[in-house]
């Protein structure tokens, strides 16, 4: 694991010049997450704000050899570009999928849990900034209770975001882990080790989205780290069925000083019309969630 | 010697598909394709066959691994029918724009609602426009030529094709099938050479989003828009009949079966009624032609093996320039209009002086039997409505209770 920022690869492979927009979390998520990938790798990735990164044709700033794929197809994609590489004898290249959580939550979900089931070797990526960006900010099952989006946009969304991970688990795939780009060595480092497993792999990125949340392009980090303190993001990795903490997570478990959600909440545009029924609600929800992780971190010691 | 077997047309199809070398299959199991699927499950188990089989969870995804393993440079081979093919429908479009040249059996079904697993086109002929060369057969002998030739075809194109077979009439009935050697099929079908290889040291991102207009890129060169990339498919298509011949010409010539390019006739030269149909109806209707002569009625069929591109308007107008009657049976319809076959054979002769009454027939839908004697008694009664001075027929549903 690197110690710091400097001992990370440095080669670039998301040039300046992408399309996604100021203070964008993905932007940040990806450049780590490409250069811990490296060379011998393709992506595949379909209609999402990464797409738009990729830029217009002919040009990309992105170096990584890659394809687009509709919607539904991310994780189907990625086992045909598997199966093909096997086929041809080129075992040695990292076929990863790259889909917003629209593209895994909603409609990518029946392709992944076929591609998991079979054990396809691959590593899945849903950078999730909780609602369909690309196509104006509506709700996706990722979005947080209380949030205004463009199709909640009186009552605000009134269910809790659908605990993917969880679905995920249930595949008993070689590798979960989730991460935030505002620890990017967290991030790095869990790319790094995704690569070296064979499997199914899955890598949930929380990723802070100015316009969509409403907030200013320069506390992108700050929002993602509040996310980690108050518990909505929840650093963890699970390998063969042991789930450990990482990082500012597992610090946040050992001393019990977890935030209350209000923190997060309070700084984003999109939790304006929240009620606060709701918002005892988020804090329910994320107090339960992180006794179940503490659980399954006791029990795998 | 000869490999002579007698074979269901699923079976023709798997034997076919491993006669190719395919290198990767998805497939996901509908009937009447099922046992095609089943077959080459174990072609690759007890391998027969050295391919990677991905057991898809659906036919949207047995597409897309089709698509992403043609993408990288495998031969991939699938098949449907009937409701798997509609579901497949999104990335039937994104095969053909990313110009890859997947081979995929039609076994053709009706379509719900309400369910049937019986046989009619309405499953490939709701594929029109997705940008698919679409073939035709007749029986189970053309379905493993047809397959064989696909390839060879698609990989010179980079077109995907649809080769569709009548499901149970064809899918599920025994025939003799005389199986070339693999030896022949590797000399007639090269090796897959893909359009662009994916690789580190050239990155590119492929298929991503396009602007109206011509961009230039680094180097100051326009490259294409949407619109000029929509161009070179139809191009490609529009081109893809001499192809589709100069195939099936190499092929008769070292395999010893013509199945006719774009279209087949059968005692045209002196015919003035034609009947007309794609598949196994079109194999009847040459029984139906054959009683029609002994009745002293001159007729002839003519039968669509290339349904897209559609045969060129000279090949055409050829094929039918002496008729006094065309008499269509098809087993499909564009609702609120007629047979689709019918419109694309009226547009091939305006201005081309055929001025011959045209009777189409919707027929077999749903599974219903079509024997040739109803064709002969559809003709025959078509003909004398057309001696009447009946010359703007409205389509028939034939054995169709229409009250
Ligand atoms: C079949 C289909 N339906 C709808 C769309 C429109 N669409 C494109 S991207 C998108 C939402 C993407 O949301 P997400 O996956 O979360 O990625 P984000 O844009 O938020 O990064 C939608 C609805 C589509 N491309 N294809
Ligand atoms: S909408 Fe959000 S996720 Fe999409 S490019 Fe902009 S900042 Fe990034
Ligand atoms: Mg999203």
């Amino acid at each position: 694991m690197p110690q710091n920022l400097f001992k990370i690869h440095e080669k670039e492979y998301v040039l300046p010049g992408t399309r996604a927009c100021q203070g964008c979390g993905l932007s940040i998520a990806y450049r780590f997450a490409l250069k811990a990938l490296r060379e011998d790798t393709i992506v595949t990735l379909p209609a999402c704000c990464l797409c738009v990164l990729h830029g217009l044709y002919p040009l990309t700033p992105v170096l990584v050899p890659s394809v687009n794929n509709t919607f539904a197809s991310t994780a189907a994609s990625a086992s045909g570009i598997a199966a093909g590489l096997a086929a041809l004898n080129r075992t040695d290249t990292t076929v990863v999928a790259f889909a917003g959580d629209g593209g895994t939550f909603d409609m990518g979900l029946q392709a992944l849990s076929g591609a998991a089931e079979r054990g396809t070797d691959f590593i899945y990526v849903a950078y999730d900034n909780e609602g369909y960006m690309n196509t104006g900010t509506q709700r996706s099952s990722a979005t947080p209770m209380g949030a205004l989006t463009t199709t909640t946009p009186v009552l605000t969304k009134q269910q809790h975001k659908k605990d993917f991970l969880k679905i995920m688990e249930a595949h008993q795939i070689a590798y979960i882990a989730t991460t935030t780009p505002a620890y990017p060595i967290d991030l790095y480092d869990k790319f790094v080790r995704a690569k070296r497993i064979k499997g199914t792999r899955f890598i949930h990125i929380h990723t802070p989205c100015p316009p969509g949340w409403q907030y200013p392009t320069k506390d992108t980090v700050r929002i993602g780290r509040l996310a980690v303190d108050t518990g909505l993001c929840v650093l963890f990795e699970v390998e063969n069925g042991k789930f450990r903490f990482t990082g500012r997570s597992r610090t946040l478990a050992e001393k019990g000083n977890k935030l209350p959600v209000v923190h997060y909440v309070e700084r984003q545009g999109r939790f304006k019309k929240m009620s606060i029924e709701q918002l005892s609600q988020l804090q329910n929800w994320v107090d339960d969630r992180w006794e179940e992780y503490k659980k399954k971190a006791a029990e795998s010691k | 010697m000869t490999d002579a077997r007698i074979i269901t047309g699923n079976q023709a199809a798997a034997l076919a598909a491993r006669l190719c070398d395919v290198q990767v299959i998805a497939a996901y199991p509908i009937t009447p394709q099922s046992q095609l699927a089943e077959m080459l499950s174990l072609y690759v188990e007890s391998g027969q066959l050295r391919a990677e089989y991905v057991r898809v969870e659906g036919e949207h995804s047995a597409m897309t691994v089709c698509i992403g393993a043609s993408t990288v440079g495998a031969r991939v081979f699938t098949a449907t029918s009937s409701n798997g093919l509609l579901y497949m429908h999104e990335q039937l479009h994104w095969a053909a724009g990313s110009r890859l040249p997947i081979v995929m059996c039609c076994v053709n079904r009706g379509v719900g609602a309400p369910w049937s697993i019986f046989n009619d086109q309405q499953d490939s002929l709701a594929q029109r426009d997705t940008g698919w060369i679409q073939m035709y057969c007749r029986d189970n002998q053309e379905i493993l030529d047809t397959i064989i030739q696909a390839y060879r075809i698609a990989e010179t194109v980079y077109a995907p094709v649809m080769v569709c077979y009548d499901g149970f009439v064809l899918s599920h009935t025994m025939m003799p099938v005389v199986s070339p050697t693999p030896a022949a099929v590797r000399k007639f079908l090269p090796p897959y050479k893909p359009h662009t290889i994916l690789d580190s040291n050239n990155p590119m991102t492929i298929n991503s989003v396009l602007l109206p207009n011509r961009r230039p890129d680094a180097e100051g060169v326009l490259c294409d828009g949407y619109m000029e990339m929509r161009y070179k498919l139809q191009n490609a298509l529009n081109r893809s009949p001499e192809t589709i011949r100069e195939v099936n010409r190499q092929y008769a010539e070292a395999f010893g079966r013509d199945h006719g390019g774009m279209l087949w006739t059968h005692r045209t030269e002196d015919a003035e009624v034609i009947l007309t149909s794609m598949g196994s109806l079109a194999a009847e209707a040459t029984v139906a032609a054959d009683a029609l002569r002994e009745e002293g009625i001159k007729a002839g069929v003519v039968g669509i093996r290339v349904f897209r591109p559609f045969p060129e308007k000279k090949e055409v107008v050829a094929a039918y320039r002496n008729a006094k009657a065309i008499i269509l049976f098809e087993k499909s319809v564009s609702y609120g209009y007629e047979g689709g076959l019918c419109s694309d054979l009226k547009a091939a002769f305006y201005g081309s002086g055929i001025n011959a009454a045209i009777h189409d027939h919707v027929a077999g839908l749903g599974g219903r039997d079509v024997k040739a004697r109803e064709l002969v008694e559809a003709v025959k009664s078509s003909l004398a409505r057309i001696a009447e001075g009946e010359r703007e027929l409205n389509t028939t549903w034939l054995n169709c209770h229409t009250e």
